[in-house]
């Protein structure tokens, strides 16, 4: 067991981070630094580059321009290693609950016993114990998506990113995940997620980046950018928020 | 019409008995088709796969090729084959005309090109689903092409299926490369050729029950596995 009060590992910065696409800017971000403790979660509207932006950090999309470092590090296969991601519609084997977490920890070498014990930590981790043997792709929505995040967590990643990982989900499972984030961050992973629920923003939220038309509009602490926003475009975001 | 009968009758027997000459040629038919369907399985998987996830210099080309050559006539890839083999042939040396193995060099060429093309579209529409989850858990191209056929493992059943529905009903590329001769290289189709015309009915009756029947079993089995794959989710729709 690593220690509860662990550090945020992993920390994350981009750099002069252009995308375009035929003459328009889809993402531009200047500066951003991740780099305290506790999870980062992105808010803003839809388009607004949330998930081009998770994509760039995980280096599953070349910027045209700027970088990306990890501990001070470009982003390299090493790197890259240590981070894992949840997608916004998580993609499941075509296997079973115990051949979607298997594949990943034989993909780091445990021996058969390990891997046992492992997935049995996950499962139960996960609430997904009963559905050991269920085909992934039959599992519920809910489900599917504890699946995806047991699955990245079972590459042990210093730095976890997840694209809405609750948007279609009810309250109960919800709340299900949240817990698996907030202990995955309590044990040191860098959680960076993309949210449109406010209130989940308040409850896991340590830091808040506001992104709207490609840009980060504001950073900071949680409370400071969800009671106080500086800019006008978190102010109007937060406002249709409420009223919803 | 009473003829017509009788022949069906002895033909029925000719089944319930155990004729040897009869399950003799099934054997050699089962055979020639199941080992045909294995190699290209072992050549039209890989291929099919290659072209699904790499990206190189005339993909677009051989896409295109193996569409085409999936409605190839038999009796062109026949010829061919035959061509290859003959003494003066290229392959003559090694005598293999008129033996089972020309019939399943020849039966390879009609089905390796089924099982690749029918491979690339699966494992390409797979690999889109994938691709992007895959990256992220850092599984190189190269190493996603064992995942994407095994998780695509019912439909590449159906597609070797299908293909063994073609080798075994295939009369025409047999028939030239293997000649047809008694004991050696008669199979079911080109033994109900020859009975047809030699005006044994109850012979080629019977095999050509138990040719539907072999039929009939494979399109079960295809509509068995797409079920299954629906039930357990694996389906690609
Ligand atoms: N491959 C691409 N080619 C062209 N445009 C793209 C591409 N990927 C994303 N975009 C555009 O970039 C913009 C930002 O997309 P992104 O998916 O990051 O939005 P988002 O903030 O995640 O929105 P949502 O809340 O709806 O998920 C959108 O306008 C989208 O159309
Ligand atoms: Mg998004």
């Amino acid at each position: 067991m690593r220690d509860l009060t662990a550090d945020t590992m992993g920390t994350l910065e981009a750099r002069g981070l252009l995308i375009g696409h035929n003459g328009s800017t889809l993402l531009d971000v200047p500066r951003l630094l991740l780099d305290g403790p506790g999870p980062t979660l992105i808010l803003g509207p839809n388009g607004a580059g949330k998930s081009l932006l998770l994509r760039c950090l995980h280096g599953l999309i070349v910027p045209e321009a700027g970088r990306v470092l990890q501990d001070g590090h470009n982003l390299g296969p090493i790197q890259k290693a240590r981070q894992a991601m949840v997608f916004q519609r998580p993609v499941l084997l075509r296997r079973t609950v115990t051949a979607n977490l298997d594949f990943v920890l034989r993909r780091r070498r445990l021996n058969r016993p390990a891997r046992r014990v492992r997935i049995e930590e996950l499962l139960h981790e996960g609430g997904l114990a009963a559905k050991a043997r269920q085909s992934a792709r039959s599992l519920s929505g809910g489900e599917a998506q504890r699946l995806a995040i047991l699955r990245a967590l079972a590459t042990e990643p210093e730095v976890l990113f997840l694209d809405e990982p609750t948007s279609a989900l009810d309250p109960a499972a919800t709340q299900a995940i949240e817990k698996m984030i907030l202990r995955a961050s309590s044990r040191g992973v860098r959680i960076v997620m993309v949210t449109h629920d406010i209130g989940q923003a308040r409850r896991l939220a340590a830091d808040v980046v506001m992104m709207q038309g490609g840009h980060v509009v504001e950073h900071g602490p949680a409370d400071e950018v969800l009671q106080n926003p500086r800019s006008e475009a978190a102010r109007r975001y937060l406002a249709g928020g409420l009223l919803i | 019409m009473q003829n017509f009968a009788s022949e069906i009758s002895a033909a029925l027997l000719l089944i319930l008995k155990g004729d040897a000459e009869l399950w003799a040629i099934v054997l050699l038919s089962l055979r020639v088709s199941l080992l045909a369907v294995l190699i290209s399985a072992m050549i039209g998987m890989p291929l099919g796969a290659a072209l699904a996830v790499g990206r190189f210099r005339g993909r677009r080309a051989v896409i295109v090729l193996l569409n085409a050559l999936m409605g190839l006539p038999p009796v062109v890839v026949g010829l061919l084959v035959y061509l290859m083999l003959s003494r003066s042939g290229p392959l003559g040396v090694l005598q293999l005309l008129y033996t089972p193995t020309a019939m399943i060099i020849a039966q390879v060429v009609l089905v390796t090109p089924i099982v690749a093309a029918l491979t690339r579209q699966v494992v390409e529409m797979l690999a889109e689903e994938y691709s992007e989850q895959l990256r992220s858990l850092g599984v190189s191209c190269l190493a996603s092409v064992p995942v994407l056929l095994w998780d695509a493992r019912l439909a590449l059943v159906t597609a070797l299926l299908a293909g063994f529905g073609r080798a075994i009903a295939e009369v025409g590329a047999v028939i030239i490369v293997g000649g047809n001769i008694n004991h050696v290289t008669r199979v079911m189709t080109t033994t109900i050729a020859l009975e047809t015309s030699k005006g044994n009915l109850a012979l080629a009756l019977a095999l050509g029950a138990i040719l539907i029947g072999i039929a009939v079993a494979v399109n079960a089995l295809v509509s068995l596995l797409s079920l299954r794959a629906e039930q357990e989710g694996l389906s690609h729709a």
